[in-house]
């Protein structure tokens, strides 16, 4: 079994995506939020590994082919922007306040609520650049000294939290506005933030791809003044 | 022909971005300056739109299931982390709420007093 799979890399692509559209018709079928279909997706790649017993080496010869998209994705994220450039020009000075506010409540409430659970100092600069890109956030975790897994960890449980559930939070808060929608998802939940938004709308999606670079460049300047 | 064209300029630059951060000493990934480069490229109609929207709009289309294989790699840091899955998923659920309601309201807030445009524009 083990050697067959190893032998073909459009296994770990094939039950990433077939897992995938379990997740979107379970979600399309019940309309719940958490049936997310990357933390559905994410939780049966990992049964399926666990049951039968495939190291992830093996699944990610493929999965590899998945996620090197996600460069040139990135770089994409630049076309809804250009497309609502007009729109950036036109309010950019309450962009630029919310997501510089947003960065300074990711660093401060990390602050925060290390405190408060009595946060070893190792654990807290480790997760203290999680609500930007991951690129970006390893490399501020490096820089302060902090454990990279745990950073990667948090990066992920942040990211896929705001997928989930951002929707139903501006719902909940009143935040109507799409361009604070999508401010809120990209600062607070980066590119996976950010995939949600641009299936929200073209106005939450340009916004959250620009939060995504200007968060990630403002947390850079900014965590190191959090130690 | 087309969606060749396209995907050889989109990856061109992705190219650039990654040259880029390996050139300059600074903590900024290629991805962010491919992403910048993009941005300016289109601006300064170097590049028309028309020569990456279709399949740049597939990329993204497709970029969730992107963030899937980083996810499962879990399972491999699994044993460095789990001794404070705890308090590390606590904190990153609380403060991500956090940032996501005072960013949005925050922006709100401005956008009225600046009497900024709530319509979608097409």
């Amino acid at each position: 079994m083990k050697e067959v799979l190893n032998n073909s890399i459009y296994f770990g692509i094939a039950i990433t995506l077939i897992t995938y559209i379990i997740g979107m018709k379970l979600k399309n079928k019940f309309k719940l939020a958490i049936l997310n279909p990357i933390l559905i997706s994410f939780l049966l790649v990992i049964l399926v590994l666990t049951v039968f017993n495939i190291d992830y080496e093996s699944y990610n010869q493929g999965g590899k082919y998945i996620s090197f998209l996600l460069t040139p994705a990135t770089v994409c994220l630049a076309i809804p922007l250009y497309q609502q450039l007009g729109l950036l020009k036109k309010n950019f000075k309450a962009i630029i306040i919310g997501i510089s506010i947003g960065v300074v409540t990711s660093l401060s409430s990390i602050f925060l609520f290390s405190i408060i659970l009595n946060l070893d100092h190792l654990l807290y600069i480790s997760i203290l650049p999680k609500s930007i890109t991951t690129a970006i956030g390893i490399g501020i975790s490096e820089e302060l000294g902090g454990i990279q897994t745990i950073t990667i960890l948090s990066i992920l449980i942040t990211g896929i939290t705001g997928n989930v559930i951002g929707e139903s939070i501006c719902k909940i808060f009143k935040i109507k506005n799409p361009i604070s929608v999508g401010l809120a998802m990209g600062t607070s939940a980066h590119a996976v933030g950010t995939s949600k938004a641009l299936e929200i709308g073209e106005i939450e999606g340009a916004m959250s791809s620009l939060s995504i670079a200007i968060a990630g460049l403002l947390t850079v300047v900014l965590a190191p003044l959090f130690l | 022909m087309k969606y060749i064209g396209q995907l050889a300029i989109i990856l061109t630059i992705t190219f650039l971005g990654e040259a880029l951060n390996n050139i300059l000493p600074l903590p900024v990934p290629g991805s962010i300056y491919g992403f910048l480069i993009m941005l300016l490229c289109l601006q300064f109609k170097i590049i028309k739109l028309n020569m990456v929207k279709e399949v740049g709009n597939f990329l993204l289309d497709i970029m969730s299931v992107m963030f899937v294989p980083a996810a499962v790699g879990l399972i491999v840091i699994w044993a460095d982390v789990s001794q404070n899955i705890v308090e590390i998923f606590l904190i990153c659920v609380v403060t991500t709420v956090i940032v996501m309601v005072v960013t949005g309201k925050v922006t709100d807030l401005v956008l009225r007093k600046s009497g900024g445009s709530n319509e979608r524009s097409s």
